[in-house]
């Protein structure tokens, strides 16, 4: 419970730091870091099966870009 | 006077060097997609290359190896020690295929074809039969098809996908609508994403649990095993005749709408938050789940028993951040509520550090941690009076820790110097539970263009 109230602290202070930094708009050539595959928010493809099986080994799943539901995951 | 000469022979030079990039002849061979490249030839184009027509944008296969150790199986309803073996191996491959076109409008059609296959074996999948007599292994067929059109002028797109996944006691077929569009300046875009699960559950119940064989008036005997096949045996034990899975099936249905916003913050930064709201109905049990009761008469399993509907409710966060020229840090964070009483916190990093431009070496790390469903109770620590009863440790309190490292290869001229191989990835994870599930996992992801 305690890890839960400061995970969600953590969250709040970030969320404070992004509002707080106004967003500037970007010319196409300054969003080169940005543009780089690994800064992408998205999931790895190489990370497909681990989401899987964390969703069936694990209660909660989803608001990760991953499967909600489809394939039993019994075993 | 001296020092402005000098910076308008300066700026002169920096021209022409410039004039003579935008002249100068090309003389890769690489191909350049007309839609997206500020590159504009001069002269003849002599390729044939019609950036119109259909063709073979990437092609990604994904293998994975997943093993994995436990002795509290929802299978013998978290009985401790080796009948309560929760060991697995799993072998997944995932092979998918981009094709390209654009249509008359020069809008980009994207058409993605999946194809998966799975092998697992499961050691508690034995124990369906009491004495662990059944069937330890089984495989998995999934295939995926999705169409995305892609606004030429505005960047939104919309979609429409189909899924469908087989296995011996589970089918499931899927079907979803996609749609996002971006900001006037293009910093941030909002999607949308509707998608519909219809699976069927075979009842393949524990063997004790079964309809007990009975004997016919010829003297045959008609037995059913744990995985539904029906024998008629002869009264010397002779199978006569034997049919295939006879077992009923029962709906489950997930209906989801995913919804998201990214933003790009500053040129280093940017963010996307994603929220997901999830409805399942139907048989949301696994028929072959045992719960052992407090009643002190072991003899006694039932069968796991979940409400028939259940509502989720994601809510997370994704923030990168590309700090200095080498390092990336990939964050996420997640938090979920369903009304079965599981809340959970997810967070990780990752961190990519650069040793080269196009190689890089990624450590992770991932904590999870979860309360108990109230429908959930220990091997035996159910009440025989409970309405809704399941020993599955999914629904068990918990923490869980997953860590490990990736590396990343994606040279200009190609992996091993082969232009069309243009990634390779591997990435291995080391994941242990509180509840004492340990696994591994080791995956390759392969691109070609």
């Amino acid at each position: 419970m305690k890890t839960t109230k400061q995970l969600m602290k953590i969250s709040a202070c970030l969320l404070l730091i992004i509002s707080a930094t106004s967003c500037v708009h970007l010319k196409e050539y300054q969003k080169s870091r940005l543009n780089d595959s690994e800064m992408a928010l998205t999931n790895r493809k190489v990370e497909k099966n681990e989401l899987n099986f964390q969703s069936y080994r694990e209660g909660a799943s989803g608001a990760n870009a991953g499967k909600t539901g489809g394939g039993c995951g019994c075993n | 006077m001296k020092k402005k000469f000098l910076s308008v022979i300066g700026f002169a030079i920096l021209c022409r060097f410039q004039v003579y990039s935008q002249v100068k002849t090309d003389t890769t061979s690489l191909p350049r997609p007309a839609y997206t490249s500020l590159y504009t030839p001069i002269g003849q184009d002599s390729t044939n290359y019609n950036p119109r027509r259909l063709r073979i944008d990437e092609i990604d296969l994904v293998s994975s190896y997943y093993t994995q150790t436990g002795d509290h199986s929802a299978v013998m309803g978290g009985m401790p020690g080796p009948k309560g073996t929760q060991n697995v191996t799993d072998f997944s491959n995932g092979l998918n295929l981009n094709l390209v076109w654009l249509n008359q409008a020069n809008n980009k059609n994207t058409l993605s074809l999946g194809l998966g296959y799975d092998h697992h074996s499961s050691a508690s999948a034995a124990y369906v039969a009491l004495e662990g007599g059944g069937k330890p292994g089984g495989s998995r067929f999934y295939p995926s098809l999705d169409w995305t059109i892609e606004n030429a002028k505005t960047g939104g797109t919309f979609g429409i996908g189909a899924y469908y996944s087989g296995e011996y006691n589970y089918k499931s077929k899927g079907i979803d609508f996609h749609w996002s569009t971006k900001t006037n300046d293009k910093s941030g875009e909002f999607g949308v994403k509707l998608q519909g699960y219809f699976d069927r559950v075979t009842l393949i119940y524990p063997s004790e649990l079964i309809p007990p064989s009975s004997a016919t008036q010829t003297g045959t005997t008609v037995y059913t095993t744990a995985s539904g096949v029906v024998e008629t045996l002869s009264s010397t034990g002779q199978v006569i005749s034997s049919s295939k899975n006879t077992l009923p099936t029962s709906a489950r249905t997930t209906l989801t709408a995913a919804f998201s916003y990214s933003q790009q913050i500053n040129s280093r930064l940017q963010i996307m938050f994603l929220g997901d709201l999830v409805t399942q109905s139907g048989y949301l049990s696994l028929p072959f789940h045992r719960v052992y009761f407090n009643d002190n008469d072991t003899s006694k399993a039932k069968v796991e028993k979940l409400p028939s509907s259940r509502f989720k409710l994601p809510i997370g966060f994704r923030l990168n951040y590309f700090l200095g020229d080498n390092i990336i840090l990939r964050t996420y964070y997640r938090y979920y509520m369903d009304n079965w009483g599981t809340r959970s916190n997810t967070a990780s990093i990752e961190i990519p550090y650069k040793v080269t431009p196009f190689f890089s070496v990624s450590p992770f790390y991932r904590y999870y941690t979860q309360t108990a469903a109230k429908y959930y109770a220990p091997y035996r620590e159910h009440s025989p009076t409970d309405t809704y009863y399941t020993s599955n440790d999914e629904y068990a309190k918990f923490n869980a820790s997953f860590y490990g490292v990736g590396f990343r290869i994606a040279p200009p001229n190609g992996v091993f110097g082969m232009h069309n191989f243009h990634e390779l990835e591997i990435r291995y994870g080391h994941y242990t539970q509180t509840t004492d599930l340990v696994s591994d996992v080791v995956s390759l992801s392969v691109g070609f263009k």
